[in-house]
């Protein structure tokens, strides 16, 4: 089982935009993003399944991530 | 006399008398510039329940204390004047550089009154001013019309136009500047046209005198650096500009689709800003002093200009079902030339889809134009027909709520106060909701960004489904975007600055002694002044609502599923934090307080 990891804006530099990251059980945001090799810096936004969470809360299989670095407009 | 001119310039269109008048610079402090000042001016000198597109309406055409000055992004003017779309207090912004030279003209603001007989443009370059025919630039679209007047009068001059849309009187016609830039809201063009003013153009060579350049210096420097190392306006907004949103909106399932009846769009990366800048973006564009540089300027095989902003591609993107982000490109391009606003052009030609969709308007009306929810190529044909009010674009130029009212549906229109919602469905941003619902000029996203809290976590992060403390956030964000627009800056600005920040700004050019408290307390004025307004327009606070959709129907998928609006549990707790009475009505003490 895996999770999958959608990247946007900057966070696709050199990443591609869609990561699957094999789901192991104490698997949390962090884990992520250092696998990823992202800055802690630029997360701005983490989703999980669309809802904010914080990133030491753990993952459950076949959750869908979505990191942000700063972004805005309107 | 610093941060103002002290020179108001007052066109009689129907006399052609041109008057020079002293600005009365106490009342424009109380009332800071911009927004509010325009507004205070409004109220005075109008009856708001006038009809907005008869001669009595007047325009009032603004510059606030920090435009023209070295202040970052001091660039901005503003449009008041009675609104034809929700019959509310307009108020539209713009940036570019028109505001800041009418600033270098010797001027803090222009009224304009009645109507020409015949098409006529303004010219002011300096102390000279002149009211000059303008036949041979009626009918002609923005660009046109800005190229002949440059020729005419100069590179250096900048032009301030509305194209077939005002001119047609289309109640979602934009004043425009600079070819691409917008005060685009409320239909703002269309009391332009109905004085058969055409266009303002301004060459202006003097300079804003500053109360204390040495601190304004200091202050500057300062607030570059905050703007630069802030997240947003430093990283964010520079790199993809406004349509980075497309995707964080709909990975939080609030992105509007297909006229709200879904609000996740399965095709969003199409249309993002992150394909908009691998695919069409030939560069990047800043206003008047500008360090954030959010502007696009994007090419196709057919069209290039500036845009398309964020709300632009939700507009004729995911709320009409299209996912061809060049159409949308093409769509943008011919609403700047026509002069007609994205938001409300492409959120009604949603809402016609629907009442297509559900038999309401029939094939028979169509003249051969899809209405179909995803047809990209029919776009920018019902942006034509709309701005020219040919066939059914007659009925669709008065916007969404009157087109969906005409066929016995007007909870159709996905509208507060008539005016169109941008790109953010309410279910699921409850805080964004209470600001479209409570603002004053109606379904407006810049009157109270609550996203910027709730959905990117500036400047803390709120739950976007909780509804604690949403009241009291919004309306220090309704009160300090009130200051902003005032004092001639960019609401962009708020991500990487504070009251503060703008009182110290304030303080340093207009030798004024505010503090973030009292500068606050200058935006809840302004605030209850345009309330004030409304009330007397005959819109009152039955009309601080939501449309039923959002009310009563969850959202049906995605991430925010099952989600309605709590319009009713927040309404209450608002007028509270508003001071006012618990129907919505601001109090005498409240008034007085407020030095109304």
């Amino acid at each position: 089982m895996s999770i999958e990891v959608r990247l946007f804006a900057t966070l696709r530099e050199g990443r591609d935009k869609k990561i699957y990251v094999d789901y192991e059980e104490g698997l949390n945001g962090n884990a992520i993003v250092e696998k990823l090799n992202i800055p802690k810096d630029e997360v701005a936004i983490f989703l999980v399944n669309g809802r904010d969470l914080a990133l030491d809360k753990e993952l459950k299989e076949n959750d869908v991530i979505s990191i942000f670095p700063p972004v805005g407009g309107g | 006399m610093y941060g103002y001119n002290g020179k108001i310039l007052r066109i009689n269109l129907k006399d052609r008398t041109i008057k020079t008048e002293k600005l009365d610079l106490e009342m424009a402090k109380k009332f800071i510039g911009g927004r509010g000042l325009g507004t205070k001016i409004l109220s005075d000198e109008i009856d708001p329940s006038i009809d907005a597109l008869s001669s009595e309406n007047k325009i009032v055409i603004t510059s606030g204390p920090l435009t023209g000055t070295p202040t970052p992004t001091g660039g901005r003017y503003m449009v008041i004047t009675k609104s034809p779309l929700s019959g509310t207090i307009a108020s539209s912004n713009s940036g570019g550089f028109w505001g800041a030279e009418l600033k270098a003209a010797g001027y803090d603001l222009i009224i304009i009154e009645e109507k020409a007989d015949k098409p006529v443009y303004l010219e002011i370059k300096d102390e000279k001013v002149a009211i000059k025919d303008a036949s041979h630039l009626w009918g002609k679209y923005v660009g046109q019309t800005t190229d002949l007047l440059q020729e005419e009068h100069g590179d250096k001059a900048k032009v301030l136009t509305i194209g077939p849309g005002g001119e047609n009187l289309s109640f979602m016609a934009s004043i425009m500047n600079e070819k691409d830039r917008a005060a685009g809201r409320s239909g703002v063009g269309a009391v332009m046209g109905s004085k058969n003013l055409k266009a303002i153009v301004v060459r202006g060579t003097g300079k804003v005198a500053v109360s204390d350049p040495e601190k304004l210096k200091v202050i500057f420097k300062d607030s570059i650096k905050k703007l630069k190392a802030h997240g947003v306006t430093g990283e964010g907004l520079p790199a993809y500009g406004t349509a980075v949103l497309v995707n964080i909106i709909n990975e939080s399932g609030m992105f509007p689709t297909n006229n709200f009846q879904s609000s996740y769009f399965d095709k969003a990366e199409e249309i993002s800003g992150e394909s908009l800048s691998e695919k069409y973006l030939v560069r990047k564009e800043a206003c008047y002093r500008c360090p954030i540089v959010c502007g696009r300027y994007c090419k196709t095989d057919e069209v290039e200009g500036g845009g398309p902003e964020y709300e632009t591609i939700w507009a004729f993107g995911a709320t009409c079902g299209v996912s061809d982000l060049k159409a949308i490109i093409k769509a943008n391009y011919w609403c700047n030339q026509m002069g007609i606003d994205t938001i409300t052009a492409g959120a009604t030609i949603a809402a016609a889809m629907e009442l297509y969709q559900k038999g309401y308007i029939k094939e028979s009306e169509l003249d051969g134009v899809s209405l179909e929810f995803g047809n990209a190529d029919a776009m920018t044909e019902w942006v034509k027909r709309m701005a020219l009010r040919e066939g059914l674009g007659d009925k669709m130029a008065d916007g969404s709520y009157r087109l969906a009212d005409m066929y016995g549906a007007p909870e159709l229109s996905m509208t507060a106060k008539k005016l169109e919602m941008p790109a953010y469905d309410p279910r699921g941003v409850q805080g964004q909701g209470l600001n479209y619902a409570t603002s004053n000029r109606g379904g407006c996203h810049v009157r109270g960004y609550m996203i910027s809290p709730e959905v990117l976590g500036s400047p803390e992060k709120l739950d976007r489904f909780s509804l604690e403390g949403k009241a009291i956030w919004t309306k220090i964000f309704q009160d300090l975007t009130a200051v902003i627009d005032s004092l001639g800056l960019c609401l962009f600005t708020s991500f990487a600055l504070g009251a503060e920040d703008y009182a110290k700004l304030y303080n340093a050019v207009a030798g004024t002694d505010h503090t973030a408290e009292s500068l606050l307390q200058a935006g809840e004025r302004i605030w209850n002044l345009e309330k004030m307004f409304n009330l007397a327009a005959g819109i009152d606070s039955s009309q601080d609502t939501l449309p039923k959709r959002l009310l009563e129907e969850p959202i049906p998928e995605g991430p925010s599923k099952g989600w309605v609006h709590k319009l009713d549990e927040l309404l209450p707790e608002y007028y509270k934090e508003r001071g006012w009475s618990k129907g919505g009505i601001p109090t005498g003490e409240k008034l007085k307080e407020l030095g109304l």
